[in-house]
Parts: structure tokens; C-alpha cells; sequence
């Protein structure tokens, strides 16, 4: 196949169950080589695991994975010393220091002393710990020790890097320059795949995929995710928002209303006479409300996709 | 096997270990702790054990010889008893330690040479049983009016000793060898056994299972950091039992060491075994509880191998501590050589390799 040379990750009917749980369902995934994907989704919708899977260390029960053309996870020990899998949680050594982490890393992953050296040195210089080479990993903040976590997953140089929530225990401003690495090393041509559940994280990837509960409920660029909304997102200004939010959510056709400051954010199902519905239902009630069109965010796209995804559901049970 | 990578696992253990005080501390001082603790008690001189006595032969010669006992002040009468049938009773009760029994033909036996009073003592205390040898060393005094046939030799201890509830006589002689097999047993068991499991609860097993360091690699690269310190505790308990209690090493000192390995890497791959059946190192630690007390009991380090019944028999002779402790009394207090004892050194490698297999077959690079 061509194109196999451009393409990192591809995954086919991907499912773990886990007794009785489905924490992932038939997922399908591809992933361009070069590019920052995200994995946007709630606590517990199946992130970790669809990654795990993706790195070979947990076994689908069922779907196919290719990862830099290796079938997964027959193939996963070759797939080894191409790929940097940041954990969830912290998982370097809190009782080693910082040089003695990385040069374990890098002795395992196959440099040889000059290489980890050389290389060691020059990232602690590049991800601001020159200096705090003789420091416990265990007694660096949150976002340093993200910081060092992703120094430590990329000394070998890999391909391919899976990060898992590697910002959701971290401050803003860690958190931007977090991602202002994360860019560099894609720059660098690494193909980036990140789980993230922060909205604002999400639309500085390429293409993202939505997980809903195991399922992959909408995937694209965030600019065609939020574009296929447009003309379904209103803006409300009313007096009482509270009460407005009650009145709100009884009109046919909205999904949500979220409160936002003193005005409401409505999405709606379909593009239509939504605006006019919610007008009249506010006359009808003696309010007096604006309603305005509004752009669409990533946040409505989360919304609409795992409101969607619930009503096939139940459409589905019901039948 | 990659030696660099395994280079690697095995210096960063060696590094968390350095940071580890209070194992560092476990590892220095229980051996001395233990060895002073067993070998004191043994090596205490006792005054004052309550004690009764059954003079049958009430003749002024056993007087005599009673009068000399309590003056070594070693023990104290507390009950009167007139046979050795009630002495026994009574040791039983706990009443007493000691118990002296001179027999109606007491004159008749110390002029043939026999022993001629006899020491009952509670063996399972092996201070009093020590007191009792001590007992048994003192000369009977000769008493005027009682002829005695010069031609007939006195007995080398005229007072026989007899131990109930511990045969063996256990010494620090004796306990010092078998105390190198009981705490190798403990610790080396205990550091591989939550070595992994301590890992996977921390999360590093997930950052290590998805670099390219292999499963053998991992598992050696924490063996080899215990086994030395296993025999850096093997030579802090010889060099203490030396210095202390003047323990002989009839045998070589290589043979010595070379059995101490053999059950190092038994207790550490038996370890190893337990880390990957367990979820949690509270778990791995009753799984060690579980081999350690069997193992206390049955190798032959408290009670003697040949009085247990056969199904105990065939327990011990699975755990490692039993043949080592064959092995460790054959050659420092018999002399005997490693070779002669192929038996024990065989099965213990056959161990090895039998739970070093499992164990690497167990392991698995996922996270199933
Ligand atoms: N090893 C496991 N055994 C049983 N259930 C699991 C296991 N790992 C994850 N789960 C369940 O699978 C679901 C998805 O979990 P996860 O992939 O960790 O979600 P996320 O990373 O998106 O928060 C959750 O309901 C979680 O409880
Ligand atoms: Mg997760």
C-alpha cells in the first residue's frame, strides 16, 4: 500500500471489554504521519485504554491496529523503540533524580553511553532543568514533573508519541508551554497523538476524535467540527438567567444551555426556526430575552456529538 | 539480553536502594540483631533457676553433693519431690526448671564409675538446658568412708543430663549456621517479592513495559543487586558468629558461600515468582509469611528433620531452607565438602531454574 508511508496509525473496529464493561466500542482511527491528534473525551470514556491498545500494552478483544506499519500487538516489542508513551500518571522514578531517570531511559532505550549522555544533557538544558540534574523527580512540581515525563518519553528521538492527559493536573501557564513543546517536536516531524479533556487544548491539534463512553462519536479537523454546527449556536441574553436556563430547556429543539456570565449559550438541533421558537416561548412566559447567532466551539461540538450519539442509543434500545 | 540495558535495571535498583534508609538499615542490622539476640540467649549464665530435688539415696555423700550444687547458686529449691516421676510433673507444670534426681544405688554407681545423679531439665528453654550442662561439669566431691576402686575410671561427667523438648541441644554453634539460612530466607524473599508488584503499584511498570527492555532483563536486573547484598549479610552473620561465639568454619570458606548463593537466588527467584501472582505488595508479603513459617518449622532449623512425620518430610524437602541448612551444618561444623553434599546443592539449583522460569513465563509486557 502507498499510502502506508504516510499514515501512523491505523485502527479498524478497535474494542477492549472489560468483564461486562465495553470501555471501548468499535472505534476507527487514522492517524497522518506529522500530525498532532487529539483524543478529546470525558473521565472514563476509554482515552487510556484506546491508547494502551494503540502501544501494544493491552490486548483488543477485537479490531485491527497498524502503527508505523506494524501489526499491533503481534508486532508491539518491534514497535518499542520507535514509539514514547507518556502515562497518565507520573510513572518515572520519584526516588531517582532527574539526570539518573534519564539516563535510565535512555540506557534502555537502546543509546549508548555517549549518545545518552550527550543526549541527557542536552535535554535537561532544553526543558529547563539545567542546573537540577542531582534533584528527586519526586519532589518537582506538577508541571515539571510533565515536564520531565516528556523528556523522558522522547530521549530515544521516537516516531510516534502517545500522550495521556499529559496537562490535567497542570497550571495555565505550564500548560501553554507544555504545548509550546509539544509543537516543536511535531515541527521536528513527530506524529503526536494526545488525549486531553480541555476544550482549548483540543482545537490547537490537527484533527481530533471525540470519545463518548467507548465510542468515537465525531472525528475531524477542529474548523469542520465547529463549521458543521454553524447557524446552530445561539446566544441569549435575559434577566433572570436561571430561570431563563429552565425556560429554555423546555423549548423544542435545544439540546443545551449553558450559563455564561449573565447570558446563555443554546445549542440547538438543526438549523432552523430555533431562534424564533425561543423568542416566542419567552414572550409567552412575560420575559424579554435577545437572541443572537453566535460561532461555534469546540465545547458545542462535544455536546452535539455525545447528545447525538445518546439518541442513537436509545433509539437503538427502543427498537 | 542486552548487557547494557541490564546494566542499567541493575544500577537503578542499587540507586533506589541507596535512598532507602530504613531497608538499608533492615539489611545491616537484623543479621547482628538476630545473631546477638539467638546467641546470647543461649550464651547467658543463669543463677537461680527454681529447681526441686528426690534424694532416694539419702546417704551423707548425696547430701553432700547437694549441698554442692546449690552452692554454685545455679539453681534454688522450691519443692520438695521424692521421685523422678514427680520431678517430671512438675517440669511439665512449669513449676520448676531443673530437677535433680540421686537414686537409691547412688553409692553403689559412683563407685563403679557410673553417673550417678542425674539432671532433669525443661530443654526448651536452652538457657536452663545450658545451666544444666554447666551443672553437669562440676566434680562430685569425694567423700571419706565411701571407698571407692581406683581401678576403675571416673565417668567424664558424672552427672547425666537429660533434655526434654529439645534433644537437639541447640547452640549457638548449631543456630549460628542455620541463622544464615533463616535470614536470607526473610529478607531475600521479601525484596523481589514486592520488587515488582511495589513497581506496577507506582506505575512504573507501564513506563517500563513500553521501552524494548526485555522481561529477562527486568528480572535479572533485580536479582543480581540482591544477591550481593545477600552476601554481604552472609558475611556479616559468619563474621559476627566468628567473633562472638567462636563459630567454627570447619569446611572452606568458598563452599560456604557458594551454598549461601545457591539459596540467595532460590529465596530471590521464589520471589520474583510470588511479585508476578500478586496485586498489591501487602499481598506479596503474606505469599512470603506463607513460604517463610513452613520453612522455619520444617527445614530442621528448630526441630530435628528425622523426628517429623513423613508428609512434613516431604514439605521440607521442597523448601529451599532445609537443604541449605543440610548443606551449611554439613560444612562448617562437620568439614565436609560441597561436592559430597551434591544432593542438597542440585536440588537447590533445580529450584532456581524451576521458579526462574515461572516466574519469566508469568511475566507478561502488558498490562492484561
Ligand atoms: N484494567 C481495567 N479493568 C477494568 N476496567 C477498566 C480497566 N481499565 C479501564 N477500565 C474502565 O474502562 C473505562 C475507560 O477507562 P479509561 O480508558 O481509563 O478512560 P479515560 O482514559 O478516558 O478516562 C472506565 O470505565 C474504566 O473504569
Ligand atoms: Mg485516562
Amino acid at each position: 500500500m502507498t499510502n502506508d508511508v504516510e499514515i501512523a496509525i491505523r485502527a479498524r473496529n478497535l474494542s477492549k471489554t472489560f468483564g461486562r464493561l465495553r470501555a471501548v466500542a468499535d472505534v476507527d482511527l487514522t492517524v497522518a504521519r506529522g500530525q498532532v491528534y487529539g483524543f478529546l473525551g470525558p473521565n472514563g470514556s476509554g482515552k487510556s485504554t484506546t491508547i494502551r491498545m494503540l502501544c501494544g500494552l493491552l490486548t483488543p478483544s477485537d479490531g485491527d491496529i497498524q502503527v508505523l506499519g506494524l501489526r499491533i500487538p503481534e508486532q508491539a516489542e518491534k514497535l518499542r523503540q520507535h514509539i514514547g508513551y507518556m502515562t497518565q500518571h507520573f510513572s518515572l522514578f520519584t526516588d531517582l533524580t532527574l539526570w539518573e531517570n534519564l539516563q535510565f531511559l535512555a540506557a534502555v532505550q537502546n543509546l549508548s553511553r555517549r549518545q545518552a549522555s550527550l543526549r541527557v544533557k542536552e535535554l535537561l538544558q532544553e526543558y529547563g532543568f539545567a542546573g537540577r540534574a542531582s534533584q528527586l523527580a519526586g519532589t518537582l512540581s506538577g508541571g515539571q514533573k510533565q515536564r520531565l515525563a516528556l523528556a523522558g518519553s522522547i530521549v530515544h528521538k521516537p516516531d510516534l508519541l502517545f500522550l495521556d492527559e499529559p496537562t490535567s493536573a497542570v497550571d495555565p501557564e505550564s500548560r501553554r508551554d507544555f504545548w509550546e513543546k509539544l509543537f516543536e517536536l511535531a515541527d521536528a516531524g513527530t506524529t503526536i497523538l494526545v488525549s486531553s479533556h480541555y476544550m482549548d487544548e483540543a482545537e490547537r491539534c490537527h484533527r481530533l476524535a471525540i470519545l463518548d463512553r467507548g465510542h468515537l462519536v465525531a472525528d475531524g479537523t477542529p474548523a469542520d467540527l465547529t463549521g458543521a454546527l454553524r447557524g446552530r449556536t445561539l446566544e441569549v441574553s435575559a434577566e433572570r438567567p436561571r430561570q431563563a436556563k429552565q425556560l429554555l430547556m423546555q423549548v423544542s429543539g435545544v439540546i443545551s444551555a449553558a450559563q455564561i456570565g449573565n447570558s446563555l449559550r443554546v445549542l440547538c438541533d438543526e438549523v432552523g426556526d430555533c431562534a424564533g421558537r425561543i423568542e416566542r416561548a419567552f414572550a409567552a412566559a412575560g420575559m424579554s430575552a435577545e437572541v443572537s447567532a453566535t460561532t461555534p466551539s469546540l465545547e458545542d461540538v462535544f455536546v452535539a456529538a455525545t447528545n447525538e450519539h445518546k439518541a442513537v442509543e436509545l433509539r437503538g434500545e427502543s427498537e | 539480553m542486552n548487557w547494557r540495558r541490564l546494566w542499567a535495571v541493575v544500577i537503578k535498583e542499587l540507586r533506589q536502594l541507596r535512598r532507602d534508609h530504613i531497608t538499608l538499615l533492615m539489611i545491616v542490622g537484623m543479621p547482628i540483631l538476630q545473631l546477638v539476640l539467638f546467641g546470647y540467649a543461649i550464651n547467658l549464665n543463669p543463677r537461680h533457676l527454681p529447681a526441686a530435688i528426690a534424694d532416694q539415696a539419702l546417704t551423707s555423700g548425696s547430701r553432700q553433693v547437694v549441698m554442692d550444687m546449690l552452692a554454685t547458686g545455679v539453681i534454688e529449691p522450691v519443692k520438695d519431690a521424692e521421685s523422678p516421676q514427680q520431678l517430671m510433673s512438675m517440669l511439665r507444670r512449669g513449676e520448676i526448671s531443673v530437677g535433680v534426681v540421686i537414686p537409691w544405688d547412688f553409692e553403689r554407681r559412683r563407685a563403679l564409675g557410673e553417673s550417678s545423679v542425674q539432671v532433669l531439665v525443661d530443654g526448651s528453654d536452652t538457657v536452663v538446658q545450658n545451666a544444666a550442662l554447666q551443672l553437669a561439669q562440676m566434680p562430685l566431691t569425694y567423700t571419706p568412708g565411701s571407698p571407692r576402686d581406683s581401678s576403675i575410671p571416673l565417668p567424664e561427667l558424672p552427672i547425666s543430663v537429660v533434655a526434654f523438648y529439645n534433644p537437639q541441644r541447640v547452640s549457638a554453634i548449631t543456630i549460628v549456621p542455620g541463622l544464615i539460612g533463616i535470614i536470607l530466607t526473610m529478607t531475600m524473599m521479601m525484596f523481589t517479592a514486592v520488587a515488582i508488584v511495589r513497581e506496577r503499584e507506582r506505575g512504573n511498570m507501564e513506563l517500563l513495559i513500553a521501552t524494548p527492555v526485555s522481561k529477562g532483563e527486568l528480572m535479572l536486573g533485580k536479582l543480581l543487586p540482591y544477591g550481593a547484598i545477600g552476601l554481604i549479610q552472609t558475611s556479616l552473620i559468619l563474621l559476627s558468629g566468628v567473633l562472638l561465639f567462636q563459630v567454627p568454619i570447619r569446611g572452606s570458606l568458598l563452599d560456604v558461600y557458594l551454598s549461601a548463593l545457591l539459596l540467595i537466588f532460590a529465596n530471590l527467584s521464589l520471589g520474583l515468582l510470588i511479585s508476578t501472582a500478586t496485586q498489591s505488595q501487602f499481598q506479596a508479603i503474606q505469599m512470603t509469611f506463607f513460604v517463610f513459617v513452613p520453612s522455619i518449622l520444617l527445614s530442621g532449623f528448630v526441630f530435628p528433620f528425622e523426628g517429623m512425620p513423613e508428609p512434613a518430610q516431604w514439605i521440607a524437602e521442597l523448601l529451599p531452607l532445609t537443604h541449605f541448612i543440610r548443606l551449611i551444618r554439613g560444612i562448617m561444623l562437620r568439614g565436609a565438602e560441597l561436592v559430597e553434599l551434591w544432593q542438597d546443592w542440585v536440588a537447590l539449583l533445580v529450584f532456581i531454574v524451576l521458579m526462574m522460569v515461572l516466574a519469566v513465563s508469568r511475566f507478561r509486557k502488558s498490562l492484561d
